[in-house]
């Protein structure tokens, strides 16, 4: 259903497709079901001159059953449904698997700073790029993102990845993701963040290794524009200080 | 409490009133009634508001950047603020007031067959506070910098710090007000709890109190067991504002996702605490209109408690994505769905009512059935969003957006108009006009999809909500979402045109209408044996309570209702 909008652009993202479809199979058998009951006693059981309601206490055990079955099948999709969702929900939040690639995500009103490690694949190093409002990855790598803010609350969003996750200020927080399509996809800040949060947007661009090989040889830090040497000492020292906080997601370390 | 009397003479009916004049009458009234509708009136005049609001900024998002009429240019600020204001105005200023105190002050006494709440001076007092709450708001919206633009939920830091929010005056008012409203409410609910327990009629047992009634006890009791965290936020929520304390401050020690859980404690189980009346006012209308006995009354009761119970349980739903220990979204998926349950079982109890009925389409059936039809849209829409692998995607989307108006909506809307023309002739001892009533009915209900099945798409294409403008995106910025948007606020358009049809109708009939007898609908419940409109002190003689309120059709009589008061 959603992939009718939005591509599916990242490893997991089917998966959060497909649960959005068991529910609303789950879900829509029993709206249409209520739905068509209902409005067919409305029509059935229209005022007519000399019939007289019936009196009906409910405690009629062949009635009670039109209660009861479909409270029994509710529990039972109810736990398809759990089971499902919390699979779902594991994969994507409380687990991660190794990385290939370590992305730094700021945020802050309002606009997105990006962190990339670079041609040597490591974090904090001289050779990192810095982007303002646009990320560069890899198609079919597993990235971390390691995510903070600056002031308010901000939540990163990118829709085509099925991925939300609300940036803290004082905490950092883990993530993963491994695009699966090439393109350029919208990131979004989800949390209300002060008068320009409606302009905090920021374009995600899904390369291949050539194209990533080229974009980094453009921004190497000697002739980045983009990022001026205050972004990166501000970025560097903000992880020095809360490198020993506590990361949001427990169940990940 | 059936021997309780008011300082002043009122048992001799209506003539006691001419010597009090028009501001005691009603405006320093301790009568529930008049109390009811103070509330009543002001949640009303203040819907006004917040739909303007809707109107305003649904203008912006269909058509960016032009002036609109009436308002003009809309600001990004302004945008926050109108959104702000109308969530926090349609929950805390309409929903609760017109619901749980309009309602409740008016039916209740009247329903469990006494002359007045048991506390008349509290129930002022809780008026008169919950009118400063409106002055705080308004005055909120009108000093410098502006009204608060943080969203109704107030996340701190954004809503602690004024270099974040740019709003110092309007934050700290708006939130003031929040707060006094509260006390106001608690004040409320007191009196509703003890009024259902100790004062209803000789012989009216438990399980012979109307539904509604116990709906607004059990939604004050919820109201006043979940507030209290709130109340606590809110004053450090303030200290963090006013003081620079650093509650919820993370540079100093504080920590922004306290205020999430104290919030979301109360705001959850706040969604019942409105649920529950509605869904008890559309019980009364559903049985009158159908002639029929509720299909298992101890059952709803059941599920009411049950669903009271579990709302203490679900808060977290609202947190998956932020930044909580992501095990508690396992806990919190497994409450939150298992809740749709006895809000199931509701409904199938409320749909088998109907069956072996015999059912007359009045215009307070109508929104009656609506409320129905439409609320299962917004109940089943919440499992996506309870279900925590798909909440990911969801959260924070119009999808969103678009599941709690279609409960909300049907909530503080459909079910309060149901009551509204039910209790008509009761409040005001005349007729409201049935054809114009069902034009405003077809005329709100159909532009009410319109406008938010729409929004359900444009959740699912993954349309952020609190943006004024979706230029700034491209993916969201194409003219297939724009018509989307367009279609939307068209529907609200042509929804806020009805509603004209309603107010003079409302008016109109309140001093022209054809005259009501006490019980015009045959119904059993007690408050349709007292005049229309009950004087104060409601009966000559108070009334006593034979049966259950929902003995329709029973067999073997001739008449297809048997009031609660009739002895055989
Ligand atoms: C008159 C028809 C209504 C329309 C057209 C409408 C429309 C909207 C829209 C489009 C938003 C989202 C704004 C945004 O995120 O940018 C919104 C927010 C909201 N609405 Fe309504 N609404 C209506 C009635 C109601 C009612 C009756 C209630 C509750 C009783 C309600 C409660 C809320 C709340 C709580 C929010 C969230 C505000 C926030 O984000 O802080 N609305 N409304
Ligand atoms: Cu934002
Ligand atoms: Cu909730």
């Amino acid at each position: 259903m959603l992939e009718r909008f939005i591509p599916a652009a990242a490893s997991y993202a089917g998966d959060v497709d497909q649960l959005v479809w068991l529910i609303t199979f789950l879900v829509g058998f029993w709206f249409i079901a209520a739905e068509v009951m209902f409005f067919w006693l409305i029509f059935r059981f229209r005022k007519k001159d000399g019939v007289k309601a019936q009196y009906i206490t409910g405690k009629e055990k062949h009635l009670k059953q039109w209660i009861n079955v479909p409270h029994g099948l509710v529990l039972l999709f109810d736990v398809f449904i759990i089971i499902a969702a919390i699979r779902v929900w594991v994969h994507i939040k409380q687990t991660l698997p190794p990385a290939d690639r370590t992305v730094r995500v700021t945020s802050q009103q309002w606009a997105w700073t990006f962190q990339d490690p670079g041609a040597d694949d490591s974090l904090d190093t001289a050779d990192d790029v810095f982007t303002t409002d646009e990320l560069h990855v890899e198609n079919n790598k597993t990235y971390h993102f390691r995510l903070e803010s600056k002031d308010v609350l901000h939540s990163f969003f990118i829709p085509a990845f099925r991925m939300k996750q609300d940036a803290v200020p004082g905490r950092i927080y883990t993530g993963w993701f491994k695009p699966t399509r090439l393109g350029d996809y919208d990131i979004l800040c989800a949390e209300i963040c002060g008068i320009g949060h409606g302009v905090m947007g920021a374009k995600l661009v899904v390369e291949t290794a050539d194209q990533r090989a080229t974009w980094l040889a453009a921004h190497a830090p000697a002739v980045d524009e983009t990022a001026t040497d205050a972004t990166a000492t501000d970025a560097a020292s903000t992880d020095a200080t809360s490198s020993d906080s506590t990361s949001a997601a427990a169940g990940q370390q | 409490m059936a021997n309780h009397h008011d300082t002043h003479d009122h048992h001799d009916g209506a003539h006691a009133h001419h010597d009090e004049g028009w501001f005691k009458k009603y405006f320093w009234s301790t009568d529930h009634k008049i109390i009811g509708f103070q509330y009543m009136f002001t949640g009303m005049l203040l819907a006004l508001l917040g739909a303007f609001m809707a109107y305003v900024f649904r203008m912006q998002l269909a058509f960016p950047g032009q002036a609109v009429p009436g308002w003009g240019v809309v600001s990004p600020g302004q945008y926050n603020m109108l959104i702000t204001n109308h969530g926090s105005i349609m929950i805390f200023w309409v929903a609760m007031p017109v619901l749980i105190a309009g309602f409740g002050n008016y039916i209740i006494p009247l329903m469990i067959g006494a002359d007045d709440m048991v506390f008349p001076r509290l129930n002022r007092l809780s008026y008169q506070l919950f009118f400063v709450s409106v002055l705080l708001l308004i005055a909120s919206l009108v000093v410098q910098n502006g009204g608060f633009g943080g969203a109704w939920t107030a996340y701190p830091p954004l809503s602690a710090n004024k270099d974040f929010n740019l709003t110092p005056l309007g934050s700290s008012l708006w939130l003031g007000a929040v707060a006094v409203e509260f006390v106001a409410f608690l004040l409320g609910g007191i009196n509703f709890i003890v009024t259902a327990m100790n004062a209803r009629a000789p012989g009216m047992k438990a399980f012979d109190v109307p539904i509604v009634v116990w709906t607004i006890v059990i939604a004050s009791i919820l109201f006043m067991a979940s507030v209290g965290p709130l109340v606590a936020g809110a004053v450090m929520l303030l200290f963090d504002q006013l003081l620079g304390t650093s509650f919820f401050n993370p540079n100093r020690g504080g920590d922004p996702i306290l205020w999430q859980h104290l919030f979301w404690f109360f705001g959850h189980p706040e969604v019942y605490v409105v649920l529950l009346p509605a869904m008890g006012i559309v019980a009364e209308v559903m049985t009158v209109f159908a002639r029929k006995k509720l299909f298992a009354y101890k059952t709803v009761i059941y599920t009411i408690v049950a669903t009271g119970v579990l709302s203490f349980f679900v808060w977290a739903h609202h947190q998956f994505v932020a930044g909580i220990d992501p095990r508690m979204a396992n806990v919190f998926t497994v409450t939150t769905v298992l809740i749709s349950i006895p809000i199931a079982e509701m409904c199938f109890v409320y749909i088998a009512t109907l069956y072996g009925g015999s059912i007359t389409l009045s215009t307070p059936m109508l929104w009656a059935l609506a409320f129905m039809a439409e609320f299962m849209l917004g109940g089943v829409t919440g499992i996506y969003l309870g279900s925590s692998g798909a909440d990911i995607f969801f959260h924070d989307t119009y999808f969103v957006v678009a599941h709690f108006h279609y409960t909300f909506f049907p909530i503080a809307i459909i079910a309060v108009m149901s009551g509204i023309t039910y209790w008509f002739p009761k409040m005001f001892g005349r007729h409201m006009n049935d054809f114009w009533g069902k034009v405003h009915f077809w005329g709100t209900i159909i532009p009410f999809n319109g406008i938010f099945i729409p929004l359900f798409v444009l959740g699912a294409a993954g349309e952020h909500r609190r943006i004024f403008d979706y230029h700034s995106f491209p993916h969201l910025a194409t003219p297939e979402l724009q018509s989307l948007r367009i279609i939307a606020t068209v529907s609200l358009v042509v929804m806020l045109a009805f509603q004209p049809v309603f107010l003079v109708n409302y008016i109109v009939s309140m001093f022209r209408g054809p005259k009501a007898d006490k019980n015009p609908w045959k119904a059993n419940t007690l408050e349709w044996t007292a005049d229309s409109p009950p004087p104060h002190g409601n009966w000559a003689e108070l009334p006593n309570c034979y049966r259950g309120p929902y003995e329709y059709s029973v067999e073997g009589r001739e008449l297809d209702y048997w009031p609660q008061n009739e002895k055989a």
